[in-house]
């Protein structure tokens, strides 16, 4: 297992915002982590790349306890941030390549990913433009590539397509099944279930810091005899959502 | 630690100096249109046109027994070119005009000023020989700039009148306060003024670290940059490296347009270098004053007010206006480090006092001092409780 969640509680102050989550992520495996708003998703990503130390419980990566070795997890991983967070004054190349040197990366590697990803997820036209001149979509696409191009063997890939026109997300849902072909390790969380539907190997779905469901989207249609992912989401969720209103 | 981390976070902060328009006003062209105004205002802008000054002068000592000497003297001041002489018969008459704000400065010449010059030339090692004796000096304290001008002036007119090349550490019959190594040749207000500016531009950099990292903070860059291997210490070096950059750019700027102005100070390149050395030490101990901004500030718009709660006092109390301040606000101005920044640039670029002059050390040691005292606070309470 690449990922390994012990019992994880996360609390601040008087809010609990995951609660005793336990759960294993095999390696080459694309994770869907779903829950309403403030279910915990972000927090577990959080903690997992070690910008939040954990309550209780134990989280590791790869064998690194992210508590222990930080730094070490941090070599390891890539994580696209929920709101984009870009140098809006650098061009989109230049926001690309500082993440990659400040993952240390030979200057030659570093060239040839820049130029890559900037393909694959069409931006190299408007490589060259300040980040600052983007559309919303653009900047999406360029807050992703900055979480990827040192091609870490595991992404934490937080609601990465929200808010993006359709060509966009489709044009991120086929760099991230191709992720999945270089055998890459991704946790991803969406409030899009047909994105977690097409995409994800297994999915679990979190409530009030909770693990309320785990299993691959078909286990878990045929558990719910639902039709598709967001029967199952709101069958699951349903309830807080009613609550609320 | 790893340097390609560290330059690629320095060649951004450099982008955003140049590409950021409020950035670059900070940093670039407020130090040249602050140089400018001053210069244009208190007339260094020309470099022909020269600042003088209204001495009244009593002598007492014109029917003594050895007139020449304060006869010497006064002929020796009316032609420092920046001084203009006016001879008062008493020193009721000179005071009122003094009060009255017609002239800017009165100097009685003792009774016994001949005698004590005389003293001195017949047994200058033997002290206790001398007559000793007191030049009293009064000066308008509206002025600022006759404050700060005048003394250093008169001292090194009667240092040149009495005792011509004699040692200046050695003791002297006739005291008129501290001593000097003024050179006061066709000194403006800007002359006076320069030290301070130089002081006086570093001391933004405060807001603009305090705004940058408030701004990354909230558009979540900080966490961004957090999450790569990136180290703290390579980060914070970072920061250092780029703000000494902005410093050092900066201070030329304003060098540069203090020469084109007409500044022309008369010191050698390694006073210069030292100069420049201290405003960049100074620049590190506004770099943590900006991190103690924003690790306050929740935002970059507070930043930018609580920076004032550094800025204000190290301006008002540390550089060239604080001459013309009460004598209590100039003794708290010591409590800042822009003041010994000031002094220290003061001694080396108008009085043309050696890098090795203890008053030079003395400021370099505060500065250092206070610079990483302010910059390891910064660091620490940064780390601490503002990258949330």
């Amino acid at each position: 297992m690449v990922i390994v969640i012990d019992n994880l509680i996360k609390r601040f102050e008087d809010v609990t915002a995951v609660d005793g989550l336990s759960l294993e992520v095999e390696k080459g495996e694309l994770f869907g982590l779903l829950g309403p708003n403030g279910a915990g998703k972000t927090t577990t990503i959080n903690v997992l790349c070690g910008l939040l130390e954990p309550t209780s419980g134990s989280v590791s990566v790869r064998g690194y306890d992210v508590r222990k070795e930080p730094r070490k997890v941090k070599e390891l991983i890539g994580v696209c941030p929920q709101d984009t967070a870009v140098f809006s004054y650098l061009t989109g190349r230049e926001n690309v390549e500082l993440f990659g040197n400040l993952h240390a990366m030979p200057k030659e590697k570093l060239k040839k990913n820049t130029e890559e990803l900037l393909r694959k997820l069409s931006l190299l036209d408007d490589a060259n433009r300040r980040v600052g001149k983007y559309s919303g979509g653009m900047r999406r696409r360029i807050n992703l590539i900055m979480a990827l191009v040192h091609d870490p063997e595991l992404a934490f890939l937080d609601e990465p397509t929200v808010a993006m026109d359709v060509q966009s997300r489709h044009a991120v849902w086929d760099f991230i099944k191709g992720l999945k072909k270089q055998k890459k390790t991704v946790i991803l969380t969406t409030h899009y279930m047909e994105e977690a539907e097409e995409l994800c190997d297994r999915v679990g779905v979190i409530d009030y810091g909770k693990l309320i469901a785990l299993g691959s989207p078909k286990q878990l249609k045929d558990k719910f005899k639902a039709k598709n992912l967001e029967e199952v989401f709101i069958q699951l969720t349903g309830r807080r959502i009613r609550e609320e209103l | 630690m790893n340097f390609q981390r560290v330059f690629s976070l320095v060649k951004k902060d450099l982008k955003k100096m140049i590409r950021e328009p409020a950035t670059l006003f900070l940093i670039i062209l407020f130090p040249v249109v602050l140089t400018l105004a001053f210069g244009a205002s208190f007339g260094a802008i020309g470099g022909t046109v020269s600042t003088t000054y209204q001495i009244g002068v009593v002598n007492m000592d014109s029917t003594g027994p050895y007139p020449q000497w304060s006869q010497h003297l006064i002929w020796n001041l009316t032609n420092t070119e920046i001084l203009k002489i006016q001879d008062f018969s008493d020193n009721e008459t000179a005071q009122a005009d003094l009060i009255q704000g017609k002239i800017q400065a009165v100097l009685l010449i003792p009774d016994n000023f001949g005698q004590s010059c005389n003293s001195f030339w017949q047994a200058p090692t033997n002290s206790s020989l001398w007559v000793n004796t007191t030049v009293q000096l009064y000066l308008d304290s509206g002025s600022m700039f006759a404050t700060q001008a005048i003394p250093p002036i008169i001292q090194q007119v009667l240092t040149a009148t009495v005792y011509w090349e004699q040692p200046i550490s050695t003791p002297r019959p006739i005291q008129i306060g501290s001593p000097s190594l003024v050179q006061a040749s066709k000194l403006t207000a800007f002359d006076y003024m320069a030290p301070g500016l130089f002081a006086y531009a570093a001391i933004f950099l405060t807001m603009t670290v305090a705004q940058s990292f408030a701004t990354d903070r909230e558009k979540g860059l900080l966490r961004r940059i957090n999450i790569t291997p990136t180290t703290s210490t390579e980060f914070m070096t970072s920061q250092a490296i780029s703000n000494m950059i902005a410093a050092l750019i900066q201070v030329t700027l304003v060098f540069a347009m203090a020469y084109l102005v007409g500044y022309r100070p008369n010191i050698g390149i390694v006073s210069f270098t030292l100069a420049f050395v201290i405003v960049l030490i100074f620049s590190l101990c506004n770099v943590g004053f900006g991190l103690i901004t924003a690790t306050i500030a929740k935002s970059p718009g507070a930043a930018t007010g609580i920076a004032f709660i550094f800025i204000m006092p190290q301006m008002f109390l540390g550089t060239f206006v604080g001459s013309a301040l009460s004598p209590s606000a100039q003794a708290a101005g010591k409590f800042v480090p822009s003041y010994y920044v000031t002094d220290a640039l003061t001694s080396l670029l108008l009085r043309g006092a050696p890098i090795s002059s203890p008053t030079i050390l003395l400021d370099l040691l505060v500065v250092s001092i206070c610079s990483v005292i302010a910059l390891l606070l910064g660091i620490v309470m940064f780390r601490k409780y503002g990258k949330a």
